[in-house]
């Protein structure tokens, strides 16, 4: 219940209680930025010194910590990346679009939107399993690159729907009328008109689905990424590594060496975010731009 | 390539009006042919969503059922020893369940007040400028892989709340807890942010012209008005604390120990996941068979938190006051 009060030791006091609040939000925003900030600190601090070494990023991992290096993960992450990319864009695109342009307002729609919606908020872990039943064991794929992209795929794919679908929804129909009303086709409407509209801010969602794909570790540990790799993967069924595997295991060995290293890890993988997030975020601005067409 | 002006529009247009003059009679067989084809297609990806779903659970059932052969139901459910890979075996999922519970509260007793207070100051108190700060930041933390985060937990917040608390282990659930808080905290905050910004301004106003203060209309009013979309955000954040794997494996320790004591190492299942996948656990064996078994358990924990918070959203949308 609210009580408005008159006499002025109450007013007094709602007027102690607004400053109050004032200091407490300040404070949260303190709490939040000194997280980051002590986060990226920490991880900077113990880091950077492997950095300065070439051999951080020529080297394969090794039982040492001063040898060993990023080269593996680093490969194997953008092998992973691109090749999950491969999978999960045209799927997610494609769905995007069946259920934007095409689809009837019936229970099946709905069926496939809340499940969309409800694989999203499956722990990624679980996915983990399902790769491990369905891609390496049921199909043969064993531990292999393919494997890992394909579970990865899944796992990004209600992303990567939600965001195209986003950006579908930006196309105004006006556009689809005027393709319509010409005498073309659904799809020849969709092709021709209303993806080149909606191309770039598909693409700037899809390249932020993505990004998660290059932080995720739970599934890949799952599948079984290795650690101990002392080649580049050569084809799709080769074994493989990628950087947050390499950081896991370096960060639980006891000896302070191999944390350095996953220290410098953690900074090569965030400078990674940082650039394709930064790709997107540019890509974004160019588009708001041209809004008004 | 993407239209730039109305002119490139323009050009867009008359390419497809070009593709379009190409289909005369002759060809228009082909055009319906492609039509249903690209269709199919397409129907086909939105498809994959359900069958991801349902192969989800046909997995997880199916080989979970090839563990409850050997162990009963009762005992998985209330044994408190978790011991699969041990000689003298027993497999109670409790203190792997009370592992996941413990760590969850700690990361809820942290992101739930920050991130509603955080929600409340965005959408109610703060200027432009401290918006301009706070948002991004938001953002950031919630783009930080988690294994970064497990590495802080282990590396920077356990040595130093050890200084504080000599009791502490190395791996606890304490430090992972708070880690996982930060972690869940843009989600709270920014799905409470939007459930308070939808409250009318008509009420804050109504509250504010009967003589209220701010605090008293934001508190007595609004976040009352918004309690749907806010319980919603925080059952999400449970969920994403359920399901979260890596901080717990790095930083809490790997052993399911049945206690409540925050200073203590514990297991989660999401971690227990984990070890028995990275080991070198028989493939078939009644032990491996247990992640399923734990696997199912996690899914349908995390399935019956999303959709009650799907259905809050869904029921309160329409019913705002």
């Amino acid at each position: 219940m609210i009580r408005v009060e008159s006499r002025p030791e109450w007013r007094m006091r709602e007027y102690r209680r607004e400053q109050l609040f004032q200091l407490v939000g300040a404070l949260i925003v303190l709490f939040a930025l000194t997280t980051l900030v002590v986060l990226l600190t920490t991880v900077l601090l113990d880091g950077y010194a492997r950095l300065l070494d070439i051999k951080f990023f020529t080297n394969f991992p090794s039982r040492r910590a001063e040898e060993a290096g990023i080269k593996a993960a680093l490969v194997g992450s953008a092998y992973l990346l691109l090749l999950t990319a491969a999978i999960a864009i045209p799927i997610g695109v494609g769905a995007a679009i069946y259920l934007e342009e095409f689809a009837k307002r019936n229970w099946f729609t709905r069926l496939v939107e809340i499940n969309i919606t409800n694989l999203a908020g499956v722990p990624s872990v679980i996915y983990g399993l399902l790769g491990l039943q369905v891609f390496v064991r049921t199909l043969h794929m064993d531990r292999s690159l393919l494997a890992g992209a394909c579970t990865m795929a899944l796992l990004a794919l209600p992303v990567i729907i939600t965001a195209a679908r986003e950006g579908l929804r930006t196309v105004p129909n006006s556009l689809r009328y005027g393709s319509l009303a010409l005498g073309a086709t659904k799809w020849q409407t969709v092709r021709y008109t209303v993806l080149p509209v909606a191309m770039p801010s598909i693409l700037t969602g899809v390249i932020l689905a993505l990004s998660r794909v290059i932080g995720e570790t739970a599934p890949l540990l799952v599948i079984g990424a290795v650690v101990y790799i002392g080649t580049l993967p050569d084809s799709l069924f080769a074994p493989f590594t990628v950087l947050p595997v390499q950081i896991y295991n370096w960060t639980t060995r006891p000896q302070h060496a191999f944390q350095e290293n996953a220290a410098a890890g953690i900074i090569v993988l965030l400078l990674l975010l940082l650039t394709i997030n930064a790709t997107a975020i540019y890509l974004r601005n160019r588009y708001q731009k041209r809004l008004p067409l | 390539m993407m239209p730039q002006s109305p002119a490139e529009v323009r050009t867009t247009y008359a390419r497809a009006i070009v593709q379009l003059s190409s289909v005369d009679k002759r060809n228009r067989w082909r055009v319906r042919l492609e039509e249903r084809l690209v269709r199919s297609f397409l129907f086909l990806c939105a498809v994959l969503g359900v069958v991801t779903t349902f192969a989800i659970v046909f997995i997880l059932t199916r080989e979970s059922l090839t563990f409850f052969k050997h162990v009963s139901l009762r005992e998985f459910l209330t044994g408190t020893v978790w011991a699969p890979t041990f000689a003298e075996k027993s497999y109670g999922v409790l203190p792997l369940v009370t592992g996941t519970l413990l760590t969850t509260l700690i990361a809820m007793a942290v992101s739930g007040p920050v991130g509603l207070l955080t929600a409340v100051y965005l959408s109610e108190y703060a200027s432009p400028r401290v918006r301009r700060v706070l948002k991004p930041t938001l953002e950031v933390l919630a783009g930080i892989p988690t294994v970064v985060y497990g590495y802080f937990a282990l590396t920077f917040l356990t040595p130093l709340l050890q200084r504080f608390i000599p009791a502490l282990e190395g791996f606890n659930a304490l430090s992972a807890g708070i880690v996982m808080g930060i972690m869940i905290l843009p989600t709270v905050a920014s799905l409470s942010e939007d459930a308070l910004y939808a409250v009318p301004n008509s009420l804050r106003h109504a509250s504010l012209a009967l003589g209220a203060t701010r605090f008293q209309t934001v508190w007595g009013v609004v976040v009352p008005a918004a309690m749907s979309g806010i319980s919603a955000a925080f059952l999400l954040g449970i969920s994403r604390a359920v399901g979260e794997t890596m901080i717990v494996a790095i930083a809490a320790g790997q052993q399911p120990n049945f206690t409540f004591n925050p200073l203590r190492a514990i297991e989660t299942m999401t971690a227990y996941i984990v070890r028995i996948t990275m080991g070198d656990t028989p493939h078939g064996s009644v032990e491996y068979q247990t992640i399923f078994a734990v696997g199912l358990l996690l899914f349908l924990i995390t399935l019956g938190l999303n959709l009650a918070s799907e259905f809050i959203r869904q029921r309160y949308k329409g019913a705002r006051l």
